[in-house]
């Protein structure tokens, strides 16, 4: 299919990640800063070109702090000091140095720029993993400096007053550290799929949108656009009563939302746990605003994050602690450390390099090689849960068989853990979950690995988003065959992937056996409207019509079909 | 000159937060301020980025140095970044 810019009036398709509709002017964020020519001179006035070059790397660092208090004021301390280090490396005097030697030698500002950092960036590379996040840092300065230089748009999230649609090829987490969420209406990327980053921000902003759309950043810059999440579509140049009435329908669903309350479970009253998916205690807010009656899955890896050092055992207990106080009644299950080379952490180098980090070592893998991150994380969480009324569960991700799961629960009983459990995310895992349920208390599935290990699909790939689709009949057999293992054992069997936050897959997912349902905060209301249009019995017959069909498409269809409650909720 | 050798308590060790205070302490000195591993090159305590890379870490020992007047109240002050275990938290 060719891919060009709709005109004024056409339509844009993608896949709606994050329901809700938007509507403001394009923001594009600009593509990478080309290298300068090997070579390049100046005209020959070194005096004006030194002087360019010191207000180039001058402008960076003012602009880099102004961001640092941006940061501070969302309350982001992380982010401040990074982009404050950054400001410091653009002031470096040894960098402007080397930059002035470079064009006292004739070399043109641009070039110089590049060439000086070049040897920094050399040095910080080769002096051990303590730096290598540095690098990324280093190459953002240069960056901007030489997009300055070459009047080329400055990389990164563009600054605007007025609320604008944000439109990226991708958008990678340090572009959306600063990001104003009272500026962003909508997101829209030409990668991605629902499970990249940007459709997990969305979702946990709250945000309508769309991904893997062609032609988005074609859009010239102040386009004005109606984004429909849900519907995965981009009107360019909306009417003023097109906007409006994607506005009111969005505005009706939302009040039907609001109306759903309590407990989650179907019609006919079989009760199925709503949980929220958090990174940290900064995200229970969301999670009690929207009902959660518990947390599904706690993402303890963005402890980890960032930082030379593991967290100190008093850092982890109280981050474990604030999240367990904050469902007294609710149970609370936490995921150990997901790190690999895939999520590479400064302190856990992987073992080598591996050319397919999703297959590598990651998840439970690593933790067998640095078993003492493992204690000390089992310890912290036993310990924070001390004289807590809430349910302390623990899992363990990439678990790949019986032995595994054996070895993590003997680890959680060691440290005094009562409920270990496993995520089912390996397809080898969910096909002999039986063995598995032997020895743990409960299951997980992580339907976004499931799904990428079941199709051999990439989850960051783009392209493969039709492979990455958990509504494949392959994947709903194996979440069957997970659930049924669970249930004959009589473990619990939760979901935790995005798919549990999809209304219609939610039915689905609770008719082939999920006994609880995880996911981002905003997805939970729609959830519970959801289920509780529709019984038990419903849930069971669309999972089976969905299971009998022979493609993701047809699934979908097949389920729905049966499921008229949805339309109710203008799904 | 003066000139004291500093066993390095924080955690991350000379970078982060600690290695951003202790150059932005030692910016503020007119003279000359170096920092170097014991028998290493001395770099300029003022550049983060040499700083960053001499790649000083937490239970080793730096060389600092400064010179022209102040200089021992730099070294104290710069001393205590140095020693204190946690980066200190805005």
């Amino acid at each position: 299919m060719p891919e060009a810019a709709a005109p004024a009036g056409g339509t844009l398709r993608g896949a709606g990640v994050s329901p809700g509709v938007g509507a403001g002017p394009v923001r594009v964020v600009a593509a990478a800063v080309p290298e300068p020519p090997a070579g390049a001179r100046h005209g020959g006035d070194a005096e004006a070109e030194r002087a360019a070059a010191l207000a180039a790397l001058e402008a960076v660092a003012a602009d880099l702090e102004a961001r640092a208090a941006r940061a501070e004021e969302v309350g982001n301390a992380e982010g401040r000091d990074v982009l404050n280090a950054q400001a410091l490396m653009a002031r470096d005097p040894g960098l402007a140095d080397g930059v002035a030697a470079k064009i006292g030698e004739g070399t043109a500002a641009a070039r110089a720029v590049y060439e000086a950092f070049g040897a920094y960036r050399d040095m910080l590379a080769g002096a051990g993993e303590y730096l290598a996040a540095r690098v990324a840092d280093l190459d953002d300065i240069r960056d901007r400096a030489v997009a300055r230089l070459l009047g080329v748009p400055v990389p990164g999230v563009p600054e605007s007053d007025e609320p604008f649609v944000l439109v990226a090829r991708d958008l990678a987490p340090a572009d959306t550290a600063v990001l104003d969420p009272a500026k962003v209406v909508a997101f829209v990327t030409l990668e991605g799929g629902p499970t990249s980053h940007t459709a997990i921000l969305a979702r946990t902003m709250g945000v309508p949108a769309v991904v893997a759309c062609p032609g988005c950043t074609d859009l010239p810059e102040g386009t004005r656009v109606l984004v429909d999440g849900a519907a995965g579509t981009v009107r360019v140049d909306p009417s003023d009563d097109e906007v409006r009435a994607a506005q009111d329908a969005a505005a009706a669903r939302a009040s039907i939302i609001a109306s759903a309350a309590g407990p989650g479970g179907t019609k006919d009253g079989h009760p199925v746990p709503l949980l929220a998916n958090i990174g940290g205690p900064q995200d229970v807010e969301a999670a009690v605003a929207n009902g959660a009656e518990g947390v599904g899955l706690y993402r303890t890896e963005f402890l980890f994050l960032d930082r030379a050092t593991p967290p100190s055992a008093a850092e982890q207990e109280e981050a474990y602690r604030k999240v367990l106080e904050a469902f007294p009644k609710g149970k609370v299950v936490v995921r150990t450390l997901d790190a690999g080379a895939d999520k590479p952490l400064a302190f856990l180098p992987p073992p080598g390099d591996e050319p397919n980090p999703a297959l590598g070592e990651r998840g439970l893998r690593m933790l067998r090689r640095h078993p003492e991150v493992l204690e000390a994380q089992l310890g912290a969480l036993s310990r924070a849960a001390e004289g807590l009324t809430a349910r302390l569960e623990v899992m363990a991700p990439m678990v790949t068989d019986a032995e595994e799961a054996a070895f993590f629960a003997r680890a959680c009983r060691d440290a005094g853990i009562a409920h270990p459990g496993v995520m089912i995310e390996v397809p080898a895992a969910a096909l002999r979950a039986r063995d598995l349920a032997a020895e743990v208390e409960f299951f997980s599935l992580g339907t976004n690995d499931l799904t990428q290990y079941a199709c051999a699909a990439d989850r960051q790939i783009g392209g493969l988003a039709h492979l990455q689709d958990p509504w494949r009949p392959a994947v709903l057999d194996l979440v069957a065959l997970a659930a049924g293992a669970a249930a004959e054992a009589g473990r619990s069997c939760g979901v935790c992937g995005e798919a549990g936050g999809d209304p219609a897959l939610a039915c689905v997912l609770v008719g082939l056996g999920a006994t609880s349902l995880s996911m981002s905060a905003p997805s939970l209301p729609l959830v519970r409207a959801a289920l509780a249009r529709h019984t038990f019995d419903q849930c069971r017959e669309a999972a089976q019509a969905a299971l009998g069909a022979r493609t993701a498409q047809a699934a979908r269809e097949a389920a729905r079909a049966l499921l008229p409650g949805l339309a109710e909720l203008g799904l | 000159m003066s000139q004291r050798t500093v066993k390095i308590e924080s955690k991350v060790g000379l970078h982060a937060r600690p290695a951003a205070l202790f150059v932005q302490t030692a910016a503020k000195a007119d003279g000359d301020v170096t920092v170097a591993k014991p028998g290493g090159k001395p770099v300029n305590a003022k550049s983060i980025l040499a700083v960053l890379g001499l790649d000083a870490r937490h239970g080793e020992e730096v060389v600092i140095s400064a010179d022209g007047e102040g200089a021992e109240e730099l070294l104290d002050a710069l001393e205590a970044v140095l020693k204190q275990p946690e980066p200190e938290s805005a």
